[in-house]
């Protein structure tokens, strides 16, 4: 069992309009030292599910159902309490908009050395000197004068980095970066993605980085999930993902994304259409009005819900096609164009 | 920070001396523009006896022949510096700050003025404790309780405390707990606090929870919609994934950010109130500024209308005044603009 091991993890909201399946059946998991990417376009269930993890979710409304271990503890049926004890100490996320995600009213210092002692019976003083230390490993410049500042005087690569150093101060053994370079200046993403890099190999925790970013995970993850509507269509090593991807969605992605190694007049693919809404989803394969190859697999693609099949050793793909359809398009159609060595 | 108050000291000054201007404005030179003579107005200082001679004099001797410029001057001037009235009989001295003196009574207004401060003061301060307590506490509740049975309860007694007015909810109270039940004293009681505490607080009791009930209705409906929106921030996503509890999460972080805009509506409330809460003055018979300021309006006693319009914006000005300050403080993103 993986430090993190994901079962069958089904988050579900009741509304007046329907069931809204946000996650829907999904399972994975995570080691210590490891990194897992998360990806999918908006409402495909990421944030969801990592909001599930720390028992976020909004409110008593969810229906939560699969099982969540950690560290050989099953959160989903714990009590509130014991998941809050966790939460922060064992378990952390870093948030997407980190203006939005701090208090605006409390310094930087004063937010980290409260998720600190929230933790550790310690004194202001030592909190203070942790929460220091903290900001200078991820690289703020003077700490000691900066601790005193208020979010809004920092600018934003700062301020994700301050997250960041509330996110590590309690030696979270899973952390949770949810969008964590989505709402930076481009120069900035890169750096902020090294830093997390460098802290994941000094804390040697579990990652999970959430994004629709491939660019984001390509850079730092060891596993790759993709996420379609609530259900993992794709999961494997980054190497399967990028170099042997078989669902088209996932080739849909990697066609969508900007490359810099690309002629500058070509156009990007994007995949057409939008994603599904979670109160109706489309019957049979989620992905099927929008999968250029729904037709080969003719009414299965909208009767018949694919499975999540092993392909080769740990390479998980939900796709009606058979494995040499996929290969073989692969190969012969989208690789050459998406120029992939 | 320290132009930022200073800044804001000006703009407080400036405020009142406009306040002033249109005042004198109002009650002096309006008058005069509606036809009002010089002499009809000094024949309300002496009475309808006098003869024009004697009106004629006094006039002069007011000032009300002089250019409105002048008598404007005159007026500040009497307020910082105190004033001379010559009535013929003697030099009258009216000390610094001074508001002239009353038609009706002849005398000085400001210690009249003074006299009833402490009556309005004990009522807006007792009630403000109350309604800010309630108000706030119900409204977090009904925030975290949406939907419940005691948030439609607690919204609906809140509607009704909006729409009714005070000489309704004194009245009733004043028959039901005072005639009725005798637990509360009748109106018109009120002992100085300096006198006996307690009984200073037992008289005041009723007008509290009626004045506090009427705000308490405002203040626990904006708690509650300012917690509803801050519940929803980013931040308090935060607070609660670093494993705070929930009550920290609420009062700490949620709370927190929803009392700024109620602080300031709270300085422009208290300051209006501490000017004169004039029906719950009249309806329980209290003899504050209120009270004062409709006696004066009633009987046309000029002097005494300005000066406590006057102090009364005078409170709001300087209430509002450190509320900005205050609002410094408790946000800090407004000691940057």
């Amino acid at each position: 069992m993986s430090f993190l091991d994901v079962k069958d993890l089904k988050i579900h909201f009741p509304t007046d309009d329907g069931i809204v399946k946000s996650v829907d059946g999904l399972s994975f998991g995570v080691e210590r030292g490891k990194t897992l990417g998360i990806v999918g376009e908006s409402g495909s269930g990421k944030s969801v599910t990592s909001l599930g993890i720390l028992g976020l979710h909004k409110g008593g409304r969810a229906r939560l159902s699969g099982e969540i271990w950690l560290d050989g503890e099953e959160l989903i049926g714990a009590s509130a309490e014991h998941v809050r004890r966790l939460r922060g100490k064992k378990m952390a996320m870093i948030f997407q908009d980190p203006l939005s995600s701090m208090h605006p009213y409390y310094t930087v210092g004063h937010q980290i050395i409260e998720a600190y002692r929230i933790h550790h019976d310690v004194s202001k003083q030592v909190a203070r000197k942790h929460a220091i230390d903290m900001l200078g490993r991820v690289g703020i410049p003077e700490p000691a004068r900066r601790v005193d500042s208020y979010p809004h005087e920092f600018s934003g690569g700062m301020r994700q980095r301050a997250m960041i150093a509330m996110a590590l101060s309690c030696d979270p053994e899973l952390l949770i970066a949810d969008e964590p370079t989505t709402a930076l200046d481009v120069t900035v993403q890169a750096q902020i993605l090294d830093l997390m890099r460098d802290l994941q190999r000094e804390f040697n925790s579990a990652l999970i980085i959430i994004t629709h970013d491939l660019g984001v995970v390509a850079e730092l993850s060891d596993d790759i999930l993709v996420m379609y509507g609530g259900k993992c269509v794709e999961y494997g090593t980054a190497e399967d993902v990028f170099y042997r991807p078989e669902h088209p969605y996932t080739w849909g992605l990697l066609g969508s994304m900007p490359r810099l190694d690309r002629e500058p007049t070509e156009r990007l693919m994007p995949i057409k259409g939008s994603p599904p809404s979670l109160i109706n989803v489309p019957p049979g394969c989620a992905f099927h009005p929008r999968c250029p190859y729904a037709e080969r697999t003719g009414d299965k693609a909208r009767t018949e819900v694919p499975a999540l099949t092993e392909t080769a050793g740990g390479h998980l793909v939900r796709c009606h096609m058979s494995r040499d359809e996929r290969h073989s398009l692969w190969e012969n159609e989208i690789k050459p164009v998406l120029e992939i060595q | 920070m320290l132009t930022y108050i200073i800044r804001r000291l000006i703009g407080a000054f400036a405020m009142l001396i406009v306040i002033s201007m249109v005042t004198f404005g109002i009650f002096y030179v309006v008058p005069q523009w509606a036809g009002a003579t010089p002499e009809a107005m000094a024949s309300r200082y002496v009475g309808r006896a006098a003869t024009p001679e004697t009106v004629h004099l006094v006039a002069e001797r007011l000032g009300f022949y002089d250019p409105v410029v002048v008598q404007y001057g005159n007026f500040v001037k009497g307020i910082f510096a105190g004033a001379q009235y010559d009535y013929g009989a003697g030099v009258e001295q009216c000390p610094a700050p001074c508001f002239g003196y009353s038609f009706i009574s002849g005398q000085p207004v400001w210690p009249d003025l003074l006299d009833r401060m402490p009556v309005t003061f004990s009522l807006a301060i007792g009630a403000a404790v109350l309604w800010v307590i309630a108000g706030v506490t119900v409204g977090v509740v009904s925030a975290l309780r949406r939907g419940s049975f005691f948030d439609r309860l607690t919204m609906g007694t809140a509607l009704a405390g909006v729409s009714l007015p005070i000489f309704f909810t004194g009245m009733i109270s004043l028959v039901v707990f005072s005639y009725g039940l005798g637990w509360t004293p009748p109106g018109g009681s009120y002992t100085p606090i300096d006198e006996n505490p307690a009984l200073w607080a037992y008289d005041l009791l009723l007008p509290w929870i009626t004045l506090a009930f009427l705000f308490a209705a405002t203040y626990a409906r904006l708690t509650r919609a300012g917690m509803l929106e801050t519940m929803g921030e980013d931040y308090i996503r935060t607070a609660r994934a670093k494993g705070l509890k929930e009550r920290q999460v609420v009062v700490k972080h949620g709370l927190r950010a929803t009392l700024t805009p109620i602080l300031t509506l709270f300085g422009i409330d208290f300051g209006l109130l501490i000017g004169g809460a004039i029906l719950t003055e009249t309806t329980y018979t209290l003899p504050g500024l209120g009270q004062y300021a409709i006696l004066a309006i009633r009987t046309q006693d000029m002097p005494q209308v300005m000066g406590v319009v006057l102090v009364a914006a005078t409170f709001v000005v300087v209430a509002s005044l450190i509320v900005d300050l205050l609002y410094a403080v408790v946000d800090p993103r407004v000691r940057l603009s």
